[in-house]
């Protein structure tokens, strides 16, 4: 029994360790569980949350763009969207497809994207295989869904433009949005989210889209729902009114048929743009629906320029309509008074170069006034060169050009309003008087846009009231400052370009209005695009139409109606048009008529409403 | 009385008990503390259910009910019937596995049952028993002196060996060395010398290379690596471990209450019925949950402890401590792998984790101890007979 007492003393000994051993062990499990447990719990409670939570984005409606009658520009429409879910169909995903296929046409690549995309997806994720239907097709679709498991109809929202021709410049269109483009706004990350990528849309995006609600939502370990369990609707887009009368807009884009050019049409006195105009235009609609790289190479290659808002970026020499500018600094200065009589010959020398009016027979002496109603270059060579350069500038400067008028929509250019100093900076030489000469006239290194044409006259229509253009309708308008110019000195070059429409002598007379609607006072335009050589001078001058299209003169008017109560102020060009008196001011003088038509309609119905 | 009346070759006498003395020497609070621990293993399967019975807890309460009959019907039966028939039973287990080896029943790429049509069982669970009743039957006719001898552990390392190699060929890692530490322990009891596990440790840790390269399954590897680096392939195998940590984790000191475990309830946590249920548990209820849950255990095992010390016979001690620190690896390993101490190895958690042969082991386990615990004050000579024998 010895052996055994020793065997039962060793058992004793060992259990004790054994137990010692368990002990520790327990307190490392106690230990680890604290650990777990309260050191790093809150981690963990962190970690368990966003397993569990879910937050889906809701896109808010985007908002509406009216005109300024209330006329949808841009609106959401209802789209339905086909979409697939995988785990519900009954056969394979090629079987629903093809069943689904005898409704619309699926194309072998829409069942590639559609099989791969299943693929990358969870079986209860649906994937859309067809979108943009239409009412017919999804109805179709509804009525086949017992013989279509798996497939059903989504409906979202789509932006479309009704006038998407007629409005693509000024109301810009929507895109997907692109990786530069994200800025932390979880809208902007959603799948098919859209953002504005011209125009009012671009410029008013943030107003537009509103701010994106969302949806917490339990899901479990597959990312399915389980619950909601909080929802917010998040806020709406804000709707958007344009100063824009579509009626004149669409209008105005119809008369320029297949012409490239730009048309402004303003109010003077508060600087709402009623028509903005680039021809030729495109449908804005396109680039939302996806637009393909045939019609996308159309675009872009068309020399016609059609994605380019010419009213605002395009920069064209100002030609014959500058000389209202140039008139004004010639007064102010003393140089020249409305009575001021120079001799006209067709030609004039400076040095050994030869200055050519338009007219090479000469319109002999004449004035201020008459100078601007026939328009003559000898008249303003010689006036230019008198005044200077610089005080021309300055004069141009005063009325807005050479700098960014600031309309409220992106893309615009400055245009360029050259001095000494300025040549001196960027070219290295002096300033030639030839150069002061041809500025005279609007030509040599002087760019506008036909916005910034629009404003001068305007301001010289409105009494030298500072204006600013803009798109989006305005409850309130700061008076503006005026310009430093004196009425009398505007008043003789509105008298001159009164002549211009009203005079038989006027470039524009054919293109006047009726007395009825207050007539209209403008100032034509034609600027060469290429040099005409002293041998074609000598031989006989090519007419336009033996140019070629991209060589030919553009076409420019310029001008403000009722003559004696200034409402609007119109601006055209008509690119490689030919003359402005037969090609640009036909058109403005459409337009204007239109515009005056419609705006007494509008004071007549005031005037009946406030009699009622 | 006893219920097996018994023949050749060791004879017993009848037994000195009366079936009255036997039912009053039952330790009912050992028996309550198992039933606690079942009630919150059923409770906390109600709440993997999302709050059902079905499928599983409905399930675990019956073969619970069942199981507790057997402790009774075990705890009331002779100590020295178990002696006598150890190596039978442990022989006829070793059958059972290589049978199992043979025609059985595949499961989760891993063959481990037999399916009787009613019933599947699961030989190395039951192996777990029958070899501490085999080392217990066979130290307890050896003395110390033997015992620190090679030539004597000769046979028990061979006991010990083939139902291993048995297990790991299935392959079952966590049974295997659950087996080898349970076989550990009771090596360790009977004074084998100190320094022959360490040889034993160093010749296992110098196999592991060839193990690692030669035995261990790839998954099984994948386990150990991702043990070691659970954030290496976070959706991947490292997945069970992160979502294990949260899972626990953010139960915090209180838990998020009864059925409010979000973590299991929307199957972040993987396995969340059998091996990870502890998870599941403190994350309702918390870390107090799940320190009463330990301090549930820590009882059965001292309790085992006392049994043990308080025994006569040398079989009984054995049998008793074999078992006790076999339920303590069990609930050590477990838990151990949920928090991420050891490598996920397939331990399931006793009396709470899903599983009818797990449960059934226990319970024999349990009533064996009871058994032990009956028969405390009986004598039992050397070649396994009474005493005066």
């Amino acid at each position: 029994m010895n052996r055994d007492g020793d065997k039962g003393k060793m058992f004793m000994k060992r259990a004790a360790i054994l137990a010692g051993v368990q002990f520790f062990l327990l307190l490392i499990l106690v230990s680890r569980m604290y650990y777990l447990q309260v050191i790093q719990a809150d981690k963990y409670i962190m970690m368990a949350e966003s397993n569990r939570i879910s937050m889906r984005i809701l896109p808010p409606p985007r908002g509406i763009i009216l005109d300024r009658f209330g006329e949808p520009l841009a609106v959401n429409n209802q789209n339905f969207r086909v979409q697939i879910i995988s785990e519900q169909t009954s056969g394979s995903l090629v079987d629903a497809l093809d069943s689904l296929g005898k409704i619309i046409p699926l194309s072998p690549s829409d069942y590639e994207y559609v099989q791969k995309e299943v693929k990358r997806k969870r079986a209860f994720v649906p994937v859309t295989v067809a979108e943009n239907l239409t009412w017919e097709k999804m109805a179709s679709i509804q009525l086949n869904a017992p013989e279509l498991p798996g497939i059903n109809i989504d409906e979202g929202l789509t932006r479309y433009y009704p006038y998407g021709y007629e409005t693509a410049h000024v109301v810009g269109y929507v895109g997907p949005v692109n990786e530069k483009e994200i800025t932390g706004d979880p809208l902007l990350e959603l799948p098919g989210f859209r953002k504005g990528k011209t125009g009012i849309e671009a410029q008013y995006d943030l107003p537009l889209r509103g701010s994106g609600g969302f949806r917490k939502i339990e899901v479990n370990v597959l990312g399915r729902e389980i619950r909601e369990l909080e929802k917010n609707k998040g806020i709406p887009g804000a709707q958007i009114d344009l100063t824009l009368d579509i009626r004149l807009q669409k209008y105005a884009l119809e008369q320029f048929k297949k012409n490239s050019g730009a048309l402004i049409l303003m109010d003077v006195d508060n600087g709402d743009i009623l028509a903005l105009v680039s021809a030729p235009s495109f449908d804005a609609n396109i680039f939302n629906t996806g637009i393909s790289n045939d019609e996308w190479q159309k675009l872009a290659s068309d020399i016609r320029k059609p994605l380019v808002n010419k009213a605002i970026s395009g920069e064209y020499s100002p030609g014959s309509t500058f000389k209202m500018i140039v008139a004004l600094a010639a007064l102010e200065s003393g140089v020249i008074s409305s009575s001021t009589e120079i001799y006209c010959g067709g030609h004039m020398e400076l040095g050994s170069h030869r200055f050519h009016c338009w007219k090479p027979e000469g319109h002999g002496y004449l004035n201020l006034i008459e100078a601007l109603a026939v328009s003559c270059d000898i008249y303003f060579y010689e006036v230019a060169r008198k005044v200077g350069i610089d005080k021309i500038a300055d004069m141009a400067k005063r009325f807005g050009l050479g700098v960014k008028q600031e309309i409220d929509i992106p893309g615009e250019k400055s245009g360029l309003v050259p001095t000494q100093e300025w040549k001196k900076r960027v070219f290295h030489e002096p300033w030639q008087q030839g150069e002061t000469m041809l500025t005279g006239i609007g030509q040599s290194y002087i760019t506008t846009t036909p916005l910034q044409m629009a404003m001068v006259i305007a301001k010289i229509a409105n009494g030298g009231k500072n204006i600013k253009p803009h798109l989006i309708k305005k409850a309130y308008v700061d008076e503006p400052k005026n310009i430093k110019i004196s009425k009398h000195f505007l008043n003789i070059v509105k008298q001159g370009m009164n002549d211009v429409m009203n005079d038989p002598q006027g470039t524009a007379f054919y293109s006047r209005i009726p007395n009825q609607l207050g007539g209209m006072s403008g100032k034509t335009g034609t600027t060469q695009v290429r040099r005409i050589s002293m041998k074609e001078r000598e031989s006989r001058l090519l007419t336009q139409e033996e140019l070629a299209w991209e060589e030919r003169n553009h076409a420019l008017f310029v001008g403000y109606a009722p003559i004696n109560n200034p409402k609007y102020a119109i601006a055209v060009i008509v690119e490689h048009g030919g003359g402005g008196a037969s090609v640009a001011a036909p058109i403005a003088k459409n337009v204007m008529e239109k515009a005056l038509i419609l705006y007494q309609e509008e004071v007549k119905n005031k005037q009946n409403k406030i009699k009622e | 009385m006893s219920v097996f009346s018994v023949t050749n070759p060791l004879r017993l006498r009848k037994s000195e008990l009366s079936f009255k003395d036997r039912f009053k020497n039952i330790s009912w609070l050992y028996i309550f503390i198992v039933t606690l621990i079942a009630s919150i293993g059923i409770i906390t399967l109600y709440s993997v259910a999302n709050g059902s019975m079905d499928p599983w807890a409905s399930k675990q309460l019956i073969r619970f009910a069942f199981g507790l009959a057997l402790i009774v019907f075990i705890a009331m039966t002779d100590l020295r019937i178990w002696i006598r028939y150890s190596y039978i039973f442990y022989f006829f287990t070793l059958l059972l596995l290589i049978y199992v080896e043979l025609f059985g029943h595949d499961a989760m790429g891993a063959q481990r049952w037999i399916n009787l049509g009613f019933i599947q069982i699961q030989p190395s669970e039951l192996m777990k028993i029958a070899l501490v009743l085999a080392l217990a039957r066979f130290f307890h006719g050896t003395s110390l002196q033997e015992n620190e001898t090679f030539k004597t552990l000769l046979i028990p390392i061979i006991l010990v060996a083939l139902p291993v190699l048995l297990v790991l060929k299935q392959p079952d890692l966590g049974t295997a060395v659950m087996l080898t530490i349970s076989a550990s322990v009771v090596f360790f009891l009977v004074g084998v010398q100190i320094w022959k596990f360490g040889i034993v440790a160093l010749l296992a840790l110098i196999s592991m290379p060839i193990a690692w390269n030669f035995f261990l399954h790839d998954y099984q590897k994948q386990r150990v690596l991702t043990f070691l680096d659970p954030q290496k392939d976070p959706l991947g195998a490292g997945y069970h471990i992160i979502q294990s940590h949260i899972t626990l984790g953010s139960g915090s000191i209180f838990g998020k209450g009864f059925l409010q475990g979000t973590q299991s309830s929307l199957n972040f946590l993987p396995e969340k019925h059998t091996d990870f249920i502890f998870t599941v548990f403190a994350e309702e209820f918390g870390m107090i949950g799940g320190l009463l849950l330990l301090a549930l255990y820590i009882a059965l095992i001292i309790f085992g402890f006392y049994i043990a010390l308080r025994c006569t016979s040398f079989f009984g001690k054995l049998l008793a401590l074999g078992l006790t620190a076999n339920l303590f690896f069990y609930v050590f390993i477990n838990v151990a792998m949920v928090m991420g101490i050891v490598p996920v190895v397939g331990v399931p958690l006793p009396l709470i984790s899903y599983g009818g042969t797990a449960m059934m082991t226990h319970m024999i386990s349990f009533g064996l101890i009871q058994c032990v615990f009956v028969n405390k004050d009986i004598q039992i000579g050397r070649s396994g007979a009474n005493p005066d024998n």
